[in-house]
């Protein structure tokens, strides 16, 4: 058994095993940076099955790394297999929790998609798919991609069997402590009001408006929000479009438009 | 105190000076906002070149300087059965320039709170004793009420504090280590002039509020009017973002949190600004919580900054800067909340009688 000692206590390593789905594998990715940390984190893992970071190849893991989302019917069947083997089975990245940027995809007829980006070729196809409308998800670390420093938290305190939250804030929150000038009154729609913090707000720290990557923070008040963007007058259109990208926030949003 | 006054070609040279050898911050433009005006910050400046000398207020307050939005409060070190608890409070000296006389109230409003009560913070005091404060006065923007609040003039809590009044700044020296800067500095007493001068110039200050907020037994009110129905009302414009908390230069509440280093070898405690409007603030072990309703939540912010808490003897702790009304997305504000409270205890005057019975 490989283990740590800490305290009297034994932490066994997690094995852990990595799958991409419908995705770019930035996600995945991430676990390799950070390098002043890399080594102390690898030490926390039995990695099984990672094609990024290991030639391992075996089935015995404990807890699944789901990035991306389903996209193809084999996908669905590869997803339920590993949900069978895996304890603790995690969405990681905001196209495993959300659907991602592919549900774009979800707002065209299929066979219209597939005769743009596949002109005369036989695709296998259907609507994208969230992890959560196959199998039963157990975490969820959103982010697109994941913040590395919060995967290595949550990592750890699954090792030492702690608690494991995400910030219920939005992420106004952290962008207003790195001292940046809010994006609406630079005139631009900005989702940081309603969308989870745990980011440091990287985005509007390069003056990009928040497109929700990271979901909805908890009970956010979504006619509070609306009023703001009718009032200064800004593109309901636009808000649509933000609100759309990630399909995060596929429960507010207005089919109709 | 001891009042000087310099030249403001003299000034810039002993400005200059200050800011070229310390670590110095000051309001510097950051962005032109859509409606085409000035957003400042506090930020690093290095010549008084670099110091926005006539803005008119940072959208974040100085606050971050005394309380960190993040500050690691104490390292652990785990060895086989022991663990070792390291605590520092050093901080370097800096200087800050610039403040307004509100943002100096502000810290002082800080130093009750937390170097003069039960607990006097170790980690603010290291910070607070080593910052050089240099106050300048301004004319108030439209939305500014700290008049109202009598924070619009100040006489303790800085270094020096620059009052100006016209082709020279008349200093008021608050502190010997500023005394002894000022003197390879070409100064001089203050004629029967200069002090026309600084009254006309009070005067000039004191007359161009343009707000005004009610704060006559705002404690009271605050404490009949619990179940309001106003709190809702407002409540329910609030997105809890909790920006209100963050800009403001007095609230200092904060989470602790705790944390393993990724080796396991070590820990972190750490401590982070909170804001009472976010959802989980006054959520407890085992999930309840005890405000689960946003006008709760916004209620308890007004309580703090307009009825105070025992910590800090009941007194108001608002300065009256308006920081969260301008950066409030959803149009809250002090100013009409406090107005709206007002309105919904007179209206009720009108059904009683204007004298009490003789018993």
């Amino acid at each position: 058994m490989i283990s740590m000692k800490y305290q009297g206590f034994t932490f066994e390593k997690l094995k852990i095993a990595s799958f991409d789905f419908t995705c770019c594998e930035g996600c995945q990715l991430q676990l390799a940076n950070r390098e002043s940390s890399l080594l102390d984190f690898l030490e926390l893992l039995d990695i099984r099955n990672f094609r990024e970071l290991s030639t391992e190849k075996n089935n015995d893991y404990d807890i699944a790394l789901i990035e991306g989302s389903l996209s193809r019917e084999d996908e669905v069947e590869r997803l339920q297999a590993i949900r069978r083997q895996a304890k603790t089975l995690i969405a990681f990245g905001t196209c495993a929790c959300f659907g991602g940027v592919n549900s774009l995809k979800n707002k065209f007829p299929l066979q219209e998609s597939v005769a743009e980006v596949y002109p005369g070729m036989q695709i296998d196809t259907m609507p994208v798919r969230k992890i959560s409308d196959v199998v039963k998800v157990d975490l969820s670390i959103p982010g697109c991609p994941v913040n590395k420093e919060e995967v290595e938290r949550i990592m750890v305190h699954l090792a030492t069997g702690s608690l494991i939250t995400l910030p219920n804030y939005p992420v106004c929150f952290e962008c207003k402590a790195q001292l940046n000038t809010c994006m609406f009154e630079l005139g631009e729609i900005c989702l940081g009001p309603i969308t989870r913090g745990g980011c440091n707000a990287v985005c509007t720290s390069g003056k990009t408006p928040c497109l929700g990557c990271r979901g909805p923070s908890e009970e956010i008040n979504m006619p509070a929000f609306i009023e703001l963007v009718t009032e200064r007058k800004l593109s309901p259109d636009d808000l649509q479009e933000k609100m759309a990208f990630y399909n995060a926030f596929e429960e507010f949003c207005d089919h109709e438009a | 105190m001891i009042y000087k006054v310099i030249a403001k070609s003299e000034f810039k040279r002993f400005t200059d000076a200050l800011l070229r050898d310390n670590t110095s911050f000051g309001p510097r433009q950051v962005d032109t906002d859509s409606r085409g005006t000035a957003v400042y910050q506090f930020l690093p400046v290095s010549s008084s070149d670099d110091v926005a000398f006539d803005y008119t207020a940072t959208a974040s307050s100085a606050k971050h300087f005394f309380l960190p939005f993040r500050e690691e409060l104490s390292r652990f070190t785990f060895n086989d059965q022991e663990w070792d608890q390291q605590i520092t409070y050093e901080a370097n000296p800096i200087v800050l320039i610039g403040l307004r006389a509100c943002d100096i109230s502000a810290l002082n409003i800080l130093d009750d709170v937390l170097l003069n009560g039960h607990f006097p913070s170790p980690y603010y005091l290291a910070k607070r004793k080593n910052t050089f404060v240099i106050g300048i006065d301004h004319l108030p923007l439209p939305d500014c009420f700290c008049k109202s609040m009598s924070h619009h003039t100040i006489s303790t809590g800085f270094n020096v504090f620059c009052s100006d009044i016209g082709e020279d700044y008349y200093l008021s020296i608050n502190s010997s280590k500023a005394f002894n800067f000022l003197k390879e500095f070409e100064t001089r007493d203050p004629h029967d002039d200069d002090n026309c001068r600084l009254v006309e110039r009070r005067k000039i200050i004191s007359n161009s509020f343009l707000s005004e907020v009610d704060v006559t037994a705002l404690p009271s009110i605050l404490d009949i009017e619990f179940d309001s129905p106003v709190w809702e009302k407002w409540g329910n414009k609030c997105l809890n973002c909790g920006t209100c908390a963050m800009v403001c230069p007095t609230c200092y509440c904060y989470s602790v949190e705790e944390s393993f280093d990724t080796d396991l070898k070590g820990a972190s405690r750490q401590k982070k600004l909170y804001s009472c409007n976010l959802v989980d603030f006054a959520e407890v072990a085992g999930g309840h919580n005890f405000r689960p309703k946003n006008g709760d939540r916004l209620k308890y912010r007004y309580y703090h900054q307009h009825r105070g808490f025992a910590e800090n003897a009941n007194q108001q702790i608002c300065v009256g800067c308006n920081r969260c009304g301008r950066a409030c997305l959803a149009g809250i504000n002090p100013k009409d909340v406090i107005n709206d409270l007002r309105m919904e205890k007179e209206s009720c005057l009108t059904n009683i009688s204007s004298s009490p019975d003789r018993i």
